[in-house]
């Protein structure tokens, strides 16, 4: 699906991203995990073309991307990212037929498909005439969430989706969306710097430090990864936390 | 009073629709300008800087001399045009004042649209990214309409400034609410002053209300805000303009003024006699002095009134003065064959340049003329005119006499003779035919040197009407017709205070004295 070919990237001399071989399979649940400045947001804006690579090659289901015109890629692929960036001149239901829109559909179809990703997104169906300034952010990242699936597309990038909400929202959030994933059949690559998050939702995590993959693997083998000091110690933290809340749930109340 | 206010009532349609049509053209251009510019100038900082910095410095030219400067650029083009293709346009009146007011209305649209572009949230243009839009897409679907309320916000400026800086239009010889002003202020005529201010800012608040219910539409996305503010200029509009759409069916001929009284009552005049010779008349007022000829060269203007000493010295830039009939017959020679403009003839009065003084104050002093003035000047304080201190006849007659006076001050005419009258200054320049002079107790003092040349007024033909017969039959009865006397009186009744005669209504009454005769 994704193939990235000893991928490089520069700001003013500086290399802040590989160079960077990978592939991701169609159907795969990626999760880009890293601190800031690791390069991870940089990674996934190459694959829609946001920022382009200095060297190598990106391709998007075998064609390079830059290759032709972007907007025609883009309007393929969903992005969602933390500040959702809804059009808040537009009303719910019009920001989620962007898509179409541009994709030229007609008016019954995209109707019909604004009410569909209202359902599949969990949001009642009243919020599509409201503007997304009256919306709560939880509701905001769903409508979000329902913009980017609505042309249909095969691949899903997602920048941080679930970051600027509260916990538990955004573990619903999340857990809504894998199932989402699992339903349509999406390739889904994710960036986020939360680890369990990464541990939890994705299949497969690719854990950045300075550009550079540090480890690659099923949630599993990573949090088990013994070979790099830095992803044990990003591991540590949610390890021990685990390890934590289950002598909590095991003990029985007082009292 | 009541007269006035019903003159200035009657003025109103046509002041006031030439005055809208003038912004509504100007501000069309400047936005339609204003805005790709602008949209330019949020994607690049190498468009960004010169166009910020050009439009601001525009603005700092007073929008007087912006409008004014047009006028020698239009003159030169049309010549080149007139050369090269063979036909000329007007480069007098509507053009340079569209062209100075769109340059003028260009600033706030401009800094607003780069300021509302590139202060659209950057998350709502990442995800228009994202989604796949391109640049157009992305312009008209999340910038613009996230821009519009701080875009209408500066067109709201833009509209304030233009209908205001319009009434400046005037002397450019474009009608507009300023004709009120300039006229008024030239009539001592208060009630035109203030009727004239109260029409141009009652339609610039009337503007800006409505914009603003349309920036506020636009904000509060009230689709019922934004149609009512635009309907409301709409119908503004249409009704404003409503009084050009009769009546202007044959070009008619121009008659041109300079902004004094006597030009308005000559204008006038001329205008009078070409309706009752059946010819459909117009007249262009409040033309500048060196404005008016190369106008009426250019055939911009068909007929005006000028005087004999002015166009021998700024026209063919003589110093000689050979005496009265060899400056009218020289003067008559060398126009036709120079520029073929046609010298009627002479009305039958002066206006010449004179030095005056307070009778008391001269006696007291003991002066009678301007050579007496020679040793006593370095007391005295000159007034004068807004021209006549860079005039050549100034420089002629200080060197004739060897003036040097204490002080020299510039006024509108009106406040010279105020200045005069209040002891501000002791010597005013004034002219012979002037009512004032008759009325206020003052003298005018000879010139035994000669240093003023003659200053007959004579009626002046442009070169495309130079053989029109019925335009030469309708005004050469005026030649020899008015005796300065008469020119006085004429004057006088449009300047004296109180109860002041409209230029038309002096006009009519010169008319019926001429008749008489």
């Amino acid at each position: 699906m994704i193939v990235f070919d000893r991928v490089e990237k520069r700001f003013g001399g500086r290399t802040v991203v590989g160079p960077l071989t990978f592939e991701v399979v169609e159907g795969q649940f990626v999760a880009l995990l890293g601190g800031s400045g690791s390069g991870k947001t940089t990674t996934l804006k190459m694959i829609n073309g946001l920022v382009t690579p200095d060297e190598g090659i990106v391709s998007v289901e075998g064609a390079v991307v830059g290759a032709g015109p972007l907007a025609p890629l883009r309007r393929r692929i969903g992005y969602v990212f933390q500040e959702v960036g809804l059009l808040p001149h537009m009303t719910v239901a019009e920001n989620i037929a962007l898509g179409p829109r541009l994709a030229r559909w007609d008016r019954t179809r995209t109707q019909a498909r604004t009410a569909e990703l209202l359902e599949l997104t969990a949001l009642p169906s009243e919020v599509g005439s409201r503007l997304p300034a009256a919306l709560s952010g939880g509701q905001r990242q769903r409508v979000g969430v329902a913009r980017a699936l609505a042309a249909g597309p095969r691949l899903m990038l997602m920048d941080e989706p679930f970051g600027a909400l509260d916990p538990i929202t955004r573990d619903t959030l999340g857990r809504d969306y894998r199932a989402l994933h699992d339903r349509l059949g999406l390739t889904t690559v994710m960036v986020t710097h939360d680890v369990t998050e990464a541990l939890l939702l994705a299949d497969r995590i690719l854990v950045l430090g300075e550009g550079k993959i540090l480890a690659d693997g099923t949630p599993r083998a990573v949090m088990h990864a013994k070979d790099d000091a830095r992803v044990s110690a990003l591991m540590a933290t949610p390890v021990d936390q685990a390890r934590r809340l289950e002598a909590l749930a095991g003990r029985p109340a007082d009292g | 009073m009541d007269d006035q206010w019903a003159a200035a009532w009657r003025l109103l349609p046509g002041y006031l629709s030439q005055h809208v049509l003038l912004s509504v053209v100007a501000l069309g251009l400047g936005f339609a300008v204003s805005l790709p510019l602008a949209v330019v100038a949020s994607r690049s900082q190498a468009v960004r800087w010169p166009s910020l910095f050009i439009a601001s410095l525009i603005q700092t030219i007073p929008s007087l001399a912006l409008l004014a400067l047009f006028y020698p650029l239009l003159l030169a083009l049309t010549m080149l045009s007139r050369r090269v293709f063979g036909v000329g346009f007007s480069a007098l009146g509507f053009l340079p004042s569209v062209m100075a007011l769109t340059l003028y209305s260009m600033l706030p649209i401009l800094r607003n649209g780069v300021a509302g572009i590139r202060g659209v949230d950057p998350a709502a243009v990442e995800a228009a990214q994202g989604m796949g839009m391109t640049g157009l897409q992305r312009l008209f679907w999340v910038e613009l309409p996230l821009a519009a309320p701080v875009i209408m916000a500066g067109a709201r400026t833009a509209a304030v400034w233009t209908i205001g800086a319009a009434t400046l239009a005037t002397p450019v010889g474009q009608t507009s609410l300023g004709n009120y002003i300039f006229l008024g202020l030239q009539t001592e005529n208060w009630v035109f002053v203030l009727f004239g201010c109260f029409a141009s800012a009652g339609l610039a608040l009337a503007a800006d209300q409505l914009l603003g219910l349309i920036e506020s539409g636009l904000a509060a996305r009230s689709r019922l805000r934004i149609c009512s503010g635009a309907l409301g200029l709409a119908l503004g509009t249409v009704a404003a303009l409503s009084p050009l759409a009769g009546g202007h069916g044959v070009a008619g001929y121009r008659i041109g003024a300079k902004n004094f009284s006597e030009q308005y009552i000559l204008a006038e005049l001329m205008g009078l006699r070409l309706d009752a010779a059946g010819l459909h008349a117009s007249v262009k007022e409040d033309l500048g002095s060196a404005t008016a000829y190369r106008a009426l060269a250019a055939s911009e203007i068909d007929a005006y009134v000028d005087y004999s000493g002015t166009l021998w010295a700024n026209v063919l830039g003589r110093r000689d003065n050979p005496g009265r009939e060899a400056v009218l017959r020289d003067l008559t020679a060398i126009l036709d064959r120079r520029d073929h403009v046609r010298v009627l003839g002479s009305l039958g009065f002066e206006n010449a340049y004179v030095l005056v003084m307070k009778e008391k104050r001269a006696r007291e002093l003991r002066i009678s003329s301007i050579a007496d003035l020679e040793a006593r000047a370095p007391e005295l304080r000159l007034g004068s005119d807004l021209e006549f201190l860079s005039r050549p006849e100034w420089t002629d007659l200080r060197r004739a006499y060897g003036l040097r006076f204490r002080s020299s001050t510039a006024y509108q005419p009106t406040f010279m003779y105020r200045a005069l009258e209040d002891g501000q200054v002791d010597v005013i320049s004034a002219f012979s035919s002037d009512g004032r002079i008759a009325s206020e107790h003052l003298m005018v003092l000879s010139d035994p040197r000669r240093a003023l040349p003659p200053y007959d007024a004579v009626i002046l033909i442009s070169p495309r009407r130079a053989k029109d017969a019925r335009l030469i039959g309708a005004l050469s009865p005026l030649v020899g017709a008015i005796s300065v006397q008469m020119m006085r009186e004429a004057n006088y009744s449009v300047d004296r205070p109180g109860d002041a005669l409209t230029p038309t209504a002096a006009a009519r009454a010169l008319d019926a004295r001429i008749e008489r005769k």
